[in-house]
């Protein structure tokens, strides 16, 4: 059959109009489509179309050869999902071509050491499963698979590396067994009971200080959640005690038997695992997410237990799904709903049944850990305003019984905040039955302090007036500060010659006065800070004027806090005011009555993301002014050394002088702003602590809970940056003094990478 | 590292559509040059009450929003179903355009599309009496490819 006709099983259309010569990229383009597209549906069955590709690329490798090797590596990497599909493709050929079949293992053994040596583990988990199946496709002899099995777990002997090292390794081994245990087993059933033992002797010694860091609930009913080494190994011994029997995996080379056992195998080469490198990131340890058991689906088929290995292909298989068509969302869910072995299954709970997932995610918010609580905040949100808004909230008035500060109702609280961002105050006041009346956010209105002749008292009022006239006039700048003289200072007894020093009765009339006049939207308010930059940077100069201006700031709009979040966002981007600022004023006690709220958090974290970006930014500004400089170099050693060519050199190497004093300056902030951030938490967690102590008083209060999941999360959430600064932190802040509870959160920390 | 395969490359929410600004300043090759680089989306079918405020909320969940600005009638200089998000970077933009584009705002099904970039001036509507040009008219311009 030629490639053409073979072509036109899988588009099901129209026949193209045939070219009298096929130019060789179409012909790449045609094999890349119908490797990466056998497998899916078809009018044919699977095993016809895959005798059908094997003949076409048998037929094809002549002249084809090392792009059919590119195509089968990259598929055996990008799609794991249809990983036997695959394997099967190869054993065909391997069973035409013996050659072949060795030059595909060896380009197959080529890229494994790439993936490794860029800290592409998720990919070699994949590459090295796709290997353990072809022994099963009679591709590779099983004593060689075994061998290098025995490599990689020889890795857990290997001292002073860290724990995720060799965690991997004992992972890649257990996780190809569901494919080809029982395989290996029936070869070489005394080396791979030397294996299992081996790996349970290390599992027994592992440290897994960092579990309670991932877990999403504190609870370990009604589902306890595993570390995820744990979970595989549990998985694997039930598989071993059913003597291997596996039966979700689809295996299309069983219906090849008779052809792949007349094949010739190949051994793997010895494979001894890279060294561990300083600067390797392997993947850190993960805790198993369950939610749903086999009493939650009690209609159609059986869920699979926690520990049972089908759980565990199944897990792997969508997780696949998502990752290759996450940009393509239809065929994403197509995918996922089509997915082979459905009705063996009851899919819907292992993608998930969300109106049932809602409900139990609610009923266990009072252990659940608070940064999965502001995930399903944000997602339940989302997903009402795609709904009208409809929900049964009379199912919820539980927590109407409790104190707001508490998980539930605090639940609540912030999803109709969120909700009321993406509609209007009055439609949550619609939407909710009247008892909810106390979860119902504020309207997000202006509060503005000079409103009225009340307020004529006040000090500064009547400058307020003579300011507001002055902007609406379009007064200069000049002439705004002038009127601002006026202000007096209540920090000084006698005034200050100039007046410019830190005078927070001026930044409140000034701020209170311009805000006011720009409430009505966001580029109002956006365009008066603009417009006014000059006379902001004057007046916050000091540090007790960038934390005042955040003061008046909150002050006047603490019924809005989205507005809160973008002005503060837009003043760090115009350096009115700088992230340690912010931090410092999300920290202040007059703060702390907000402390537990959703939207500090988003600020902060915001505000420590562009303080991230910002030393990105200038380091790749560095590299490439040293890439310049390089480049300009070798011209210079190949070309005639001229005068403009030194004189550029000259200003690069002066440019790379002052981009390397930015980048050193921005990383010193950088650093400073997390030293801040967690000082100010060993502060707060320290003061509660002792106070509990000295009371005799339970220490987990809500607050609390609240409190030490925000330093989880800060650890979390920026662990790459924060690993650049841990000797500082461990020498400074998370000394041994400290109490023991916050010290565990630091080591658990630690334990991640260890 | 060996390459990627075209045949998985599908990225279809991404692609440029076939609408082209009738008012851009410069040839059909630079405009489509721009819309390929572009951070900016421009949004259709909102309500005349969805404020600025709304369309922050919704896009931001893509990524950091640089600027927003609502779409006015001409004449009455007042919100008209249309707006403009630009991103700080391109990548935030496309997932926007991934995973908004296609979902609702104040219970309407919102459009996105690329934007070769504002201008002022681009704000306002350009439909007979200062609105936005009906979206009928606008679909059928983009199924004969004209703009």
């Amino acid at each position: 059959m030629d490639l053409c006709s073979f072509f036109l099983s899988f588009s099901g259309g129209q026949p193209h109009k045939r070219r009298r010569t096929s130019e060789p990229i179409e012909i790449e383009d045609r094999l890349e489509s119908l490797i990466c597209r056998v497998g899916e549906k078809s009018t044919s069955s699977l095993e016809s179309n895959l005798e059908g590709l094997a003949g076409v690329l048998e037929a094809d490798l002549p002249n084809y050869k090392n792009k059919i090797l590119r195509i089968l590596c990259a598929v055996a990497r990008l799609l794991p999902e249809k990983l036997t599909v695959y394997t099967t493709l190869v054993g065909l050929l391997n069973a035409r071509n013996y050659n072949f079949g060795g030059e595909f293992v060896e380009a197959m053994i080529r890229q494994l050491k790439e993936t490794l040596k860029n800290n592409l583990y998720n990919e070699a988990v994949y590459l090295v499963r796709f290997l353990s199946d072809l022994v099963n496709c009679h591709v590779i002899a099983a004593p060689s698979m075994v061998a290098m099995f025995e490599n990689f777990i020889s890795v857990t002997q290997e001292e002073d590396v860290p724990q995720v090292r060799s965690d991997w390794f004992v992972y890649v081994v257990l996780s190809c067994l569901p494919w080809v245990g029982k395989e290996l087993y029936e070869k070489k059933d005394v080396e791979m009971d030397r294996l299992l033992s081996q790996i349970e002797g290390y599992l027994k010694r592992r440290v897994k200080t960092h579990v309670p860091m991932l877990q999403v609930w504190t609870a370990e009913k009604p589902h306890p959640q595993e570390e995820y080494l744990d979970c595989l190994w549990a998985q694997i011994q039930k598989l071993k005690k059913d003597r291997w029997q596996e039966r979700h995996i689809l295996r299309p080379y069983i219906a090849f038997d008779s052809v792949l056992c007349e094949a010739l195998q190949h051994n793997l080469p010895p494979f001894t695992p890279p060294g561990h490198m300083p600067d390797a990131q392997y993947p850190m340890p993960r805790v198993i997410f369950r939610m749903f058991d086999y009493t939650d689906a009690p209609e159609g088929p059986v869920m699979p237990g926690s520990h049972s290995v089908e759980r565990f292909v199944i897990e792997e298989n969508l997780h696949c799904i998502i990752k290759t068509h996450w940009k393509e969302r239809k065929t994403c869910a197509a995918q996922l709903l089509s997915y082979p072995g459905k009705n063996k299954i009851p899919l819907n709970y292992h993608i998930v049944e969300l109106a049932q997932a809602t409900e139990m995610l609610y009923m266990r918010l009072d252990t659940m850990n608070t940064t999965c609580i502001d995930r399903l905040i944000n997602w339940f949100s989302h997903h009402l305003s795609n709904f009208q808004f409809r929900w049964s909230w009379d199912d919820w008035s539980d927590c109407l019984t409790v104190d707001l500060e508490k998980p539930k109702p605090k639940f609540v609280k912030e999803v109709l905040e969120k909700s009321m961002r993406l509609s209007y105050h009055q439609r949550i006041v619609d939407i909710v039955p009247p008892t909810f009346s106390a979860l119902i956010p504020a309207e997000p209105l202006f509060i503005y302090k000079y409103e009225d002749e009340s307020a004529s008292s006040l000090p500064g009022y009547a400058v307020t007036v003579t300011v507001g006239n002055a902007i609406k006039n379009r007064a200069s700048n000049e002439e705004i500060l002038t009127i601002l003289k006026e202000v007096p200072n209540p920090n000084q007894e006698d005034d200050d010659d100039e007046g410019e020093s830190f005078n927070p009765l001026k930044i409140e009339v000034f701020l209170q006065t311009l805000l006011h006049l720009a409430a009505k939207s966001f580029s109002h308010s956006f365009s008066a800070l603009g417009k006014f930059h000059e006379i902001l940077k004057t007046l916050t100069d000091s540090d007790e004027g960038k934390l005042h201006i955040l003061k008046v700031v909150y002050e006047v709009w603490r019924n809005h806090p989205q507005m809160i979040a973008v002005l503060v966002d837009k003043m760090i981007r115009t350096q009115v005011v700088d992230c340690a600022a912010v931090a410092n004023w999300l920290f202040s006690q007059d703060m702390a009555h907000e402390f537990t709220r959703l939207f500090i958090w988003e600020i902060l974290h915001s505000t420590i993301r562009k303080m991230n970006k910002h030393v990105q930014k200038i380091q790749k500004e560095l590299e490439e002014a040293k890439d310049k400089l390089e480049k300009q170099q070798h011209k210079r050693v190949s070309l005639f050394m001229d005068k403009n060519s030194e004189d550029e050199e000259g200003q690069l190497e002066e440019q790379i002088e002052r981009l390397q004093e930015k980048v050193e300056s921005a990383q010193s902030e950088q650093k400073n702003l997390f030293l801040v951030i967690f000082q100010r938490f060993i502060m707060l967690l320290t003061e509660h602590l002792v106070r509990c102590e000295t009371g005799s008083v339970d220490i987990s209060t809500p607050w609390y809970k609240n409190c030490i999941e925000r330093l989880q999360q800060i650890f979390l959430m920026h662990h790459v940056t924060i690993q650049q600064y841990m000797g500082t932190l461990e020498n400074l802040l998370f000394t041994a003094e400290l109490d023991h509870h916050i010290l565990a959160v630091y080591q658990q920390f630690c334990a991640l990478q260890l | 590292m060996s390459a990627k395969l075209n045949a998985l490359n599908s990225d279809s929410y991404i692609d440029v559509s076939q609408y082209r600004d009738q008012h851009f300043k410069g040839n059909r090759y630079e405009q489509e040059k721009l819309l390929k680089q572009s951070n900016t989306l421009y949004v259709g079918n909102l309500s005349f009450y969805t404020t600025e405020e709304q369309v922050h909320e919704l896009f931001s969940k893509s990524g950091d929003v640089k600027r927003i600005i609502i779409g006015l009638d001409k004449v009455k200089k007042t919100a008209c179903g249309f707006c403009f998000v630009e991103y700080y970077t391109r990548a935030d933009a496309e997932h926007a355009m991934r995973f908004i584009n296609g979902t609702r705002l104040d219970d309407r099904i919102i459009r996105t599309d690329w934007d070769a970039g504002f201008k002022e001036g681009r704000q306002y509507g350009r439909g007979k009496s200062g609105g936005q040009v009906s979206t009928k008219i606008l679909s059928l311009c983009k199924r004969l490819f004209i703009s």
